[in-house]
């Protein structure tokens, strides 16, 4: 059992670093424009592939500085010629287009790499046990996967409180036509908020793509959980998505290795329960079962009571 | 993946919306050639899966057709994406219907052959002039041959009952074999496993104690560990499992990767990735249940196989030659249609009914009563001490443990077949 | 939009308009007669009503729904396991009513999620919605005895209840079933839009601070308008179910809400008839165009992004922006512009199509050095010359449209002036 738990605490964590990595640049890129990027998770497929692509050429480490940059890139192209252009028409607009986006990037996915999963591997100088306890061995990679996050929060952090750069940033997001009359050029401030935070999804699907699987239903399969993790944790906080990242991982993780149904942990205080009325009958369903669900009814019931998520300033 | 052929004729047609509308009824070419339906997932999580069996039928049906074909037609392979879903394979079964498609081929998710079972009946029954047969090259749940098995429903693979009992007779041998646990994907065929193997394994060995019994959402988990430390909390030495495409690889991998000591008793590691990501980790400790192997035809004289496999594998980079079932199902096709002397579904359908057929590892049998094919089985070992092919460029390859018999291998079914009269 | 004024006149002329759709739905299978045709204009005719009815959110009461199929379903869901049960014998229920249990199941479930979700307007909303989508898609899993598990629910639409003596076993008759039911509902959610209801979803859509100053409750509009929209999309799905005798789980998912609202929104959030034309594009392209090219999610997002940049107003809209040109004669002062810029769009389009399906053939096909017929030509994927070629096409037909742009965007400003009318533009 005590194995169980701290294997469970470690893998929960993992997960919950990795949503934070993606997580992390769709909240800035709302703090600071407005703008809910549906096609956030594309750009982390993206990121995945343009790494197994450069990597296929050089090596690991020099995808780990590029492909973000490429994906970042990209992200301003889209800024620039398409978000700008469609600001004038509002918030749905935006998010309109960003969700037709998805469409576009996904496809185009399949259309450079093929439907079939890539062979996006960990590189060789990473691909050692750190440590084993109880048995089970602690793969190397995953700890540079919560090193890499763990500085990304912190590099992050301090980019937006310490640097000049982060004042001009907040600055433009809560007076736009105060900064512009300083002098600032308010739009491409926003061109760079963009990119930034797209390059950020690329740095998560550097890293996610080979720990898990490149394959062009990786968006699909992150999306969702992802405006959970952001939603939930407050639109715009970088703290309350952190915070949200670490309990919806471990909150899912728990579900799937503690494999009880409802009905077992009544039986082991005592109440039994029979399967035979509807009572009974959801009684029985297993933990893994809801576990899937329960992000999603987390981020409808926060929404429902308290509408800017666990840290968010303000509502929407 | 499709056909091309007509595409200008569609492209201009769909300027205009009332020329386009009529568009799918020109769909319908000339009966020059026998049309078989491929209908399995080409995109999403088990896209690969899907795209190496389309790949094997296309190699096959070359080989037919430069061999002169069937009843002098060449036979057309067209491959259908139903992104594993039951609803998008219904769809696409009466598209190939209005297409000219006689025969559908399908082989991933036992849900999907269910529904394409069911579907195919109801087509048959509600079109008499345009009827369909079902191959199922790959879907093993016992239910497809048995309660709800179909005239027009041909099962090419051994059921989950027929590779289970093969299992669990060889594991009833196995005496350091004392804790077991059972991770499936959460469908029919999965379940069936789990239920299965229970009663099996405590008929044959009341000893063995089941220390798990896990479904998990089919190709949805990315990141298998938490169910890895729970295999390893349970202390188990054997799991069985019958998954398959990308959830075995990223299982086995995890399992791999968190240092996980069992023997793994599986359906499908011997090819598609798999190989790739058991790697070294797995020697020794990998079994599989299959008709075929590559090494095999170091142990039994088939040339023809032989040539097959490195043709195949030399064609395809990263693809290997693994389906062995494929070729038997065109190869029984073929002689079926010979033997009707048409290509008539319900003339080749009755054709196929009790048919045998000669293969280098023995004779099998199209049973009449449910349309489970028997045919010989065999558990291998997964080992660097291998005869003359590794898999998937792994520095490891299979090594047969044992044969099983075709007849040794049947399963009593439940199924009453209805026979159309005409 | 339309005039009101309810004159004998206006009231003949909208029965004339309903009358002449219901004729052509009863018409259209004597033109295209073949199976797979009847099929995808039975889906037309069921995503007809499921465009319509997600118009009632995005359209008329503003309110962008990621979550919409949950009500198709669920809906769909319901009827099929009414059939299931007359199959059994469990009850006895005629066939062509089973669509009013997918709307009762529909509408429970919007009055449910509509009580929590219509709380909230704009982007929480949507976000609300969102949620609910996700988690009732996932809940399929939980809840296997209803959804089936991966393997869905599938039934026998085959009852021998029913009340006109069909079978509904041939799919013409499942056509007409699904006509009646599209000109009912259509006309159903048009005089809907008459109502006061309709009028003041569109006060709060338009200026929910002034509706509710002016006393009305924006909350309870909402919900109302949620509700009933949620009916709508269970007739839609119940007929979905009859016609597929079959509903998975993905049906409440995501990806069918995403392609309620791309339908919708190609098709004109604007006006009424939009959807309809969102609806019957749609489903045209994704059953013909499926069948030709992989890339058809590619072209259909390129042109949902597309007209989300330059023409928000949807199909509908930009022939309404037409409409006061053509009244007003001045039509005629658009056209060379028109024709101008068709040239260079043919060119890019054609040049958009060639790289997009020479790359597929690079990346997907069984033979990627197989030639690939296109334009009546055959253009082999591997060369480089082919995509040199296209490119050029690509780029030379971009920069026609751009340039052509100009024109088209001064003779609007000529037309605009000689109409004194600035507004007309949508």
């Amino acid at each position: 059992m005590l194995e169980s738990i701290v294997f469970s605490v470690l893998n929960g964590l993992l997960y919950g670093m990795l949503l934070f990595m993606l997580a992390s640049g769709l909240t800035l890129i709302f703090g600071m424009m407005g703008v809910l990027n549906f096609a956030h998770a594309s750009f982390y497929m993206l990121g995945a592939y343009c790494a197994y692509t450069i990597s296929s050429y050089t090596n690991f480490w020099v995808a780990l500085i590029l492909a973000p940059l490429f994906v970042g890139f990209l992200g301003a192209l889209t800024e620039r010629f398409g978000l700008r252009n469609v600001h004038k028409h509002g918030h749905v607009a935006e998010l309109l287009l960003t969700f037709g986006l998805v469409y576009v990037i996904d496809e185009l996915v399949v259309l450079i790499w093929g439907q079939i999963p890539v062979n996006y591997a960990i590189p060789p100088s990473l691909d050692f046990t750190l440590f084993t306890l109880f048995g089970t061995s602690f793969p190397a990679y995953r700890a540079f996967i919560l090193f890499v996050a763990v500085a990304m929060f912190v590099a992050i952090y301090l980019l937006l409180v310490r640097t000049r750069v982060g004042m001009i940033i907040r600055a433009a997001l809560s007076h736009p036509e105060m900064v512009g009359a300083l002098g600032h050029d308010v739009p491409r401030i926003f061109t760079l908020v963009f990119a930034f935070g797209t390059g950020l999804a690329g740095l998560a699907g550097v890293m996610a793509g080979n720990y898990y699987i490149t394959e062009p239903g990786m968006a699909f399969s992150m999306g969702p959980i992802v405006f959970v993790v952001v939603v939930f944790g407050g639109l715009g906080s970088l703290g309350g998505a952190l915070a949200a990242s670490l309990i919806i991982g471990l909150v899912t993780t728990f579900a799937v290795s503690l494999n009880y149904s409802v009905a077992d942990l009544l039986a082991a205080v005592g109440l039994g329960l029979d399967g035979e009325n509807i009572a009974g009958g959801l009684a029985h369903i297993d933990l893994s079962r809801i576990g899937q669900m329960l992000p999603y009814l987390m981020m409808v019931l926060i929404l429902i009571f308290r509408p800017r998520g666990l840290m968010g300033a303000r509502e929407s | 993946m499709k056909h091309y052929k007509g595409l200008v004729r569609r492209a201009v047609a769909a300027v205009g919306v009332a020329a386009a509308l009529a568009v799918p009824t020109l769909g319908s070419a000339a009966d020059d050639t026998i049309k078989i339906g491929y209908i399995d997932p080409l995109s999403g999580p088990f896209a690969n899966v899907g795209d190496a069996g389309l790949k094997h039928f296309k190699y096959l049906a070359e080989r037919i057709n430069a061999d002169g074909g069937i009843l002098g037609k060449d036979v057309e392979i067209i491959g259908y994406d139903n992104k594993s879903s039951a609803q998008e394979s219904l769809q696409i079964l009466r598209e190939a219907a209005d297409e000219g498609v006689q025969y559908i081929t399908q082989g991933n998710g036992s849900h999907v052959g269910g529904a394409l079972v069911d579907g195919v009946e109801k087509h048959n029954r509600r079109n008499p002039d345009n009827r369909m047969v079902f191959l199922n090259y790959a879907a093993v749940d016992p239910a497809l041959t048995g309660e709800k098995c179909s005239f027009w429903h041909f099962r090419f693979d051994a059921n989950s009952a027929m590779k289970l009992q093969a299992i669990t007779d060889y594991m009833a041998e196995q005496d350091d074999i004392k804790k077991v646990f059972l991770i499936n994907m959460d469908y029919s065929h999965g379940q069936a496993i789990s239920r299965i193997a229970k009663e099996m394994l405590k008929e044959k060995r009341p000893d063995i104690e089941i220390v798990g019994d896990v479904l998990h959402p089919v190709g949805k988990v990315k990141d298998f560990s938490p169910y890895i430390s729970q295999i390893q909390s349970s202390g188990a030495d054997t799991v069985i499992s019958g998954n398959w495409g990308n959830d075995l690889s990223l299982l086995v991998k995890a399992g791999a990767q968190g240092g996980l000591d069992v023997d793994w008793y599986t359906y499908y590691a011997g090819g598609l990735g798999t190989p790739t990501a058991l790697g070294k980790a797995g020697a020794e400790h990998v079994k599989m249940l299959t008709e075929w192997q590559e090494n095999l035809v170091e142990e039994y004289e088939a040339p023809e196989l032989r040539e097959i496999l490195e043709e195949f594998e030399q064609r395809y980079e990263g693809i290997e030659f693994y389906y062995l079932r494929i070729k038997t199902q065109m190869d029984m096709l073929q002689q079926a249609m010979e033997k009707a002397g048409s290509t008539d579904p319900l003339a080749v359908a009755r054709a196929l009914e009790g048919m045998t057929m000669e293969t280098p590892f023995g004779t099998v049998t199209m049973r009449e009563q449910d349309h489970q094919l028997l045919q010989p089985l065999f558990i291998s070992t997964f080992s660097e001490d291998y005869p003359k092919y590794d898999s998937e460029g792994s520095g490891l390859g299979w090594v047969m443990n044992a044969k099983l018999d075709a007849a040794s291998t049947a399963v009593d079914s439940v199924c009453e077949m209805k026979r159309p009269s005409s | 939009m339309s005039h009101s004024q309810s004159s004998r006149t206006a009231l003949l002329w909208h029965i004339g308009v309903w009358a002449l759709f219901a004729l052509v739905i009863v018409v259209l299978p004597y033109i295209f007669t073949s199976s797979s045709s009847i099929s995808m204009m039975s889906q037309m005719g069921v995503f007809i009503i499921f465009a319509l009815s997600y118009n009632m959110l995005l359209g008329q009461a503003g309110m962008l729904s990621f979550g919409h199929a949950v009500y198709f379903g669920l809906g769909g869901f319901f009827t099929l396991h009414a059939i299931r049960a007359v199959n059994d014998e469990v009850w006895q229920f005629p066939l062509e009513l089973m669509p009013l249990i997918g709307g009762a199941g529909g509408l429970a479930f919007g009055i449910l999620f509509g009580s929590i979700s219509t709380r909230r307007a704009g982007v929480t909303f949507a976000m609300i919605t969102l949620g609910i989508g996700s988690m009732v898609e996932s809940s399929a899993n939980m809840f296997t005895d209803f959804f089936g598990g991966e393997s869905g629910i599938s039934g026998n639409r085959v009852t021998d209840v029913t009340l006109f003596g069909f079978s509904y076993g041939p799919s013409i008759q499942v056509y007409y079933l699904i006509g009646a039911w599209t000109v009912i509902a259509a006309v159903a959610m048009y005089l809907l839009t008459k109502t006061p209801l309709g009028r003041i979803s569109n006060a709060v859509r338009d200026n929910p601070e002034r509706a509710q100053f002016v006393g009305y409750n924006t909350t309870i509009a909402r919900f109302i308008q949620f509700s009933l929209s949620g009916f709508f999309a269970g007739i839609a799905g119940g007929l979905f179910a009859i016609m597929f005798e079959i509903m998975t789980a993905p049906n409440v998912g995501l990806v069918q809400s995403g392609a309620v609202l791309l339908m919708t929104f190609i098709g004109g959030v604007g006006l009424f008839f939009g959807p309809i034309i969102g609806a019957v594009l749609v489903t045209y392209m994704h059953t013909a165009l499926s069948g030709f090219s992989e890339g058809w999610i590619l072209y259909f997002g390129l042109m949902f992004v597309f007209m989300v940049m330059y023409a928000p107003g949807g199909i509908a809209g930009v022939i309404y922006a037409h409409a006061a040109p053509w009244r007003a004669g001045l039509f005629r002062r658009l056209l060379p512009g028109y024709l101008l810029a068709l040239i260079p769009a043919l060119l890019a389009i054609a040049g958009l199509v060639a790289v997009v399906e020479m790359g597929y053939q690079l990346s997907l096909a069984y033979d990627p050095s197989s030639p690939i017929e296109l334009f009546y030509m055959q253009i082999n994927a591997t060369s480089v010359v082919s995509w040199l070629v296209a490119l050029l096409v690509l780029a030379a037909g971009i920069g026609g449209v751009l340039g052509a742009a100009r024109v088209v965007r001064a003779r609007w400003a000529e037309v605009n002036r000689s109409m004194q009318a600035p507004g007309a533009k949508t």
